[in-house]
């Protein structure tokens, strides 16, 4: 285990709930395993919570929020719960904080604990009334939750991102988790995600927060990806010093496969990823990801089968490489970004006008739009143009015009070797029906 | 083309853009979470030939509908042809068709998921609208 760096304890504040859970478990040598779940209906979610704790793995629970709450429509999200209609998330500021706190502490406690996921540029009055329920962990980030989720201006996006860490900050033992390593969820190579995810942990310290969690999305080759974990804890090793954090993987991001074979084939493959990195804590997916908002059934199934693929790799060791340089790419952005500005909400917005960091296929208006993405021959994720990053690019021969079908091909890489596999393993579920209760 | 008011996905924007631009039209691309009062403005601003309405986060049947009837309300758009597509509820397959009602709310084509791509290129093919030359292969 020596090429890992290990997360810090040396933070000396107390730990929050979240936070002490994921401690606990790095303490046992287990890997935190996580759904994606929100439901507009409380009892349903309630049923979705309980059923997460009780899973056989060791698990948190979620609160994924739905699109008009993340918009700041709660005007919409309350004419749904009125009128029945069903909702992709659980909207926490039309139920309420009572409602919330109601749905949650009862749960809380050995070793459990719940954390509200968003994708708000604008996240003030989810942060409040997730406060207001007793909670005490989050997800976001100035960048990554501002390009992947919103129309908003960067420089508005950190501006609300710095008055929500204060706010965060202003509790102790609050948890703050960057979704820099995922951003449009695929076609980003590692490097970039790992210095966005890395600024991100920054930019929370900068703004008071004490216990911080890097992420990284699981991308086509496991090498790379190898890399690119490892890659996050040196950094954050370097940058977070004397604060509580740790690193979650998320199960792979883009187009997923749609065969139930194929799904549960990436799921172990990135639980593998998670344990043979020493990472901390894993977002699973389901096989109904192709398809549909997956139930409580299929989330659990995947927690199971997350966590026990991860229990058959651990105490083994990574092969650890350089072969994609992803450390020297990261570091070169992480620095060339904080060499703008010493604040780093500033350095950001200024890193983006310029297009010194440029996210590949983001149609945000202050993405530059001048870099591109491929995989190649290896599976791996490369630069085909870098715009103003400065970081070199590996053109790819015959591809100097996008084509809608390249696009697609390459979006459909993992879930066609996923599915592929499962196929020829004689597997021939689809992943379209939900599981049986 | 444009996504509606709560959905931030724009891979099914940049895919849907390559495809019209490959087809020879030229393509406005309005991007993601687009408030009804912005796409209506836009409409007028740009009066387009077709204005291609993509959502995948499962609330595309709600808020595809009521962008649809403000867009309707409105004297001088209501003879644009507008279609929509993607993923537009929460259950899938399962669900059944989001058609008959999109289409009576003011939609004049609905194409759902993955399916509806080939459904779209033949709808284009038949339409009478403009394309410039078909980019060459
Ligand atoms: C990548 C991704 C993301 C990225 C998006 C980044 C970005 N800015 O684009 C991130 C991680 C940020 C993200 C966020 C969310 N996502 Co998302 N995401 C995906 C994922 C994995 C892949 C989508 C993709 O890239 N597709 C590639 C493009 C090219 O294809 P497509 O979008 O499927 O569209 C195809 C067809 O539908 C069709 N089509 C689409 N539109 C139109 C229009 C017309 C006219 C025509 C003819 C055809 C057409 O053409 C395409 C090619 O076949 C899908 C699941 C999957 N498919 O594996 C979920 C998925 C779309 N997301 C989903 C949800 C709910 C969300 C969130 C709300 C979070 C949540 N609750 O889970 C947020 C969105 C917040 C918001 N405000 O909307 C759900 C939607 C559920 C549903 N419809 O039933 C899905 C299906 C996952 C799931 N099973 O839960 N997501």
């Amino acid at each position: 285990m020596s090429a890992l760096t290990a997360a810090s304890t040396g933070s000396t504040a107390p730990l929050g709930p979240f936070a002490e859970a994921v401690a606990a478990a790095g303490r046992a040598g287990e890997l935190v395993v996580q759904p994606r779940m929100g439901f507009a209906d409380v009892p349903r979610m309630r049923q979705g919570l309980h059923a997460v704790k009780a899973a056989r793995a060791r698990t948190v629970g979620t609160l994924t929020i739905d699109s008009y709450t993340r918009v700041g429509d709660n005007e919409s999200a309350r004419r749904a719960l009125i009128e029945g209609t069903d909702l992709n998330g659980y909207p926490i500021v039309a139920h309420g904080p009572a409602t919330t706190r109601d749905l949650t502490s009862a749960l809380m406690g050995d070793g459990f604990a719940v954390q509200v996921r968003h994708g708000s540029a604008n996240p003030i009055g989810i942060i409040q009334a997730l406060l207001d329920a007793g909670l005490d962990a989050t997800e976001g980030g100035p960048i990554s939750y501002c390009l992947p989720y919103s129309r908003t201006p960067i420089r508005h996006s950190v501006e609300a991102w710095a008055r929500t860490c204060e706010l965060l900050a202003s509790r102790p033992g609050t948890h703050l988790e960057s979704f820099g390593g995922c951003m449009l969820g695929q076609l980003c190579p590692p490097g970039l995600l790992v210095a966005l995810s890395v600024l991100e942990g920054i930019f929370f310290k900068q703004y008071g927060l004490r216990s911080i969690s890097l992420s990284y999305a699981q991308q086509t080759h496991h090498v790379q990806d190898v890399e690119a974990l490892l890659a996050l804890r040196t950094l954050a090793g370097e940058h977070l010093a004397g604060l509580d954090w740790h690193v979650v993987l998320y199960t792979y991001m883009g187009v997923f496969p749609r065969t139930t074979g194929g799904a549960l084939g990436l799921l172990r493959d990135s639980a593998r990823l998670a344990a043979l990195t020493g990472t901390e804590r894993m977002i699973v997916k389901t096989p109904a990801e192709a398809h549909r908002i997956p139930t409580i059934e299929d989330n659990i199934h995947a927690l199971e089968e997350a966590s026990a693929a991860a229990a058959a790799y651990r105490g083994q060791s990574p092969v650890v490489s350089d072969e994609f340089g992803v450390l020297g790419e990261a570091r070169a952005l992480v620095e060339a970004v904080l060499e703008i500005h010493p604040d780093t909400g500033r350095a950001l917005t200024e890193a983006f006008r310029r297009g010194i960091l440029d996210v590949p296929y983001c149609l945000h208006a202050d993405n530059a739009q001048r870099s591109r993405s491929y995989i190649d021959g290896r599976g791996s994720l490369q630069w085909h143009t870098t715009g103003s990053m400065p970081i070199p690019a590996l053109l790819a021969p015959g591809r100097a015009q996008l084509r809608a079908d390249d696009l697609l091909g390459m979006l459909s890489y993992t879930q066609e070797s996923f599915d592929r596999a499962a196929l020829v393993a004689g597997d021939q579920r689809d992943g379209t029906a939900a599981l049986p209760a | 083309m444009s996504s509606v008011s709560s959905d931030s996905h724009t891979w099914n924007l940049v895919f849907l853009q390559l495809l019209l631009e490959e087809m020879g039209h030229e393509v406005i691309n309005v991007g993601s979470c687009v408030p009804d009062e912005l796409l209506i403005e836009e409409c007028r601003r740009v009066q387009p030939d077709l204005v291609v309405v993509s959502s995948v986060n499962g609330h595309g049947a709600l808020d595809g509908a009521r962008a649809i009837r403000r867009l309707r309300e409105q004297q001088d758009l209501r003879d644009l042809r507008v279609v929509i597509g993607g993923k537009l509820g929460v259950r899938g397959a399962e669900a059944g068709t989001y058609g008959p009602e999109l289409m009576a709310a003011g939609f004049d084509a609905v194409f759902e998921d993955a399916a509806g791509v080939a459904e779209f290129r033949r709808y284009l093919a038949q339409s009478a609208i403009p394309a410039l030359e078909p980019s060459a292969a």
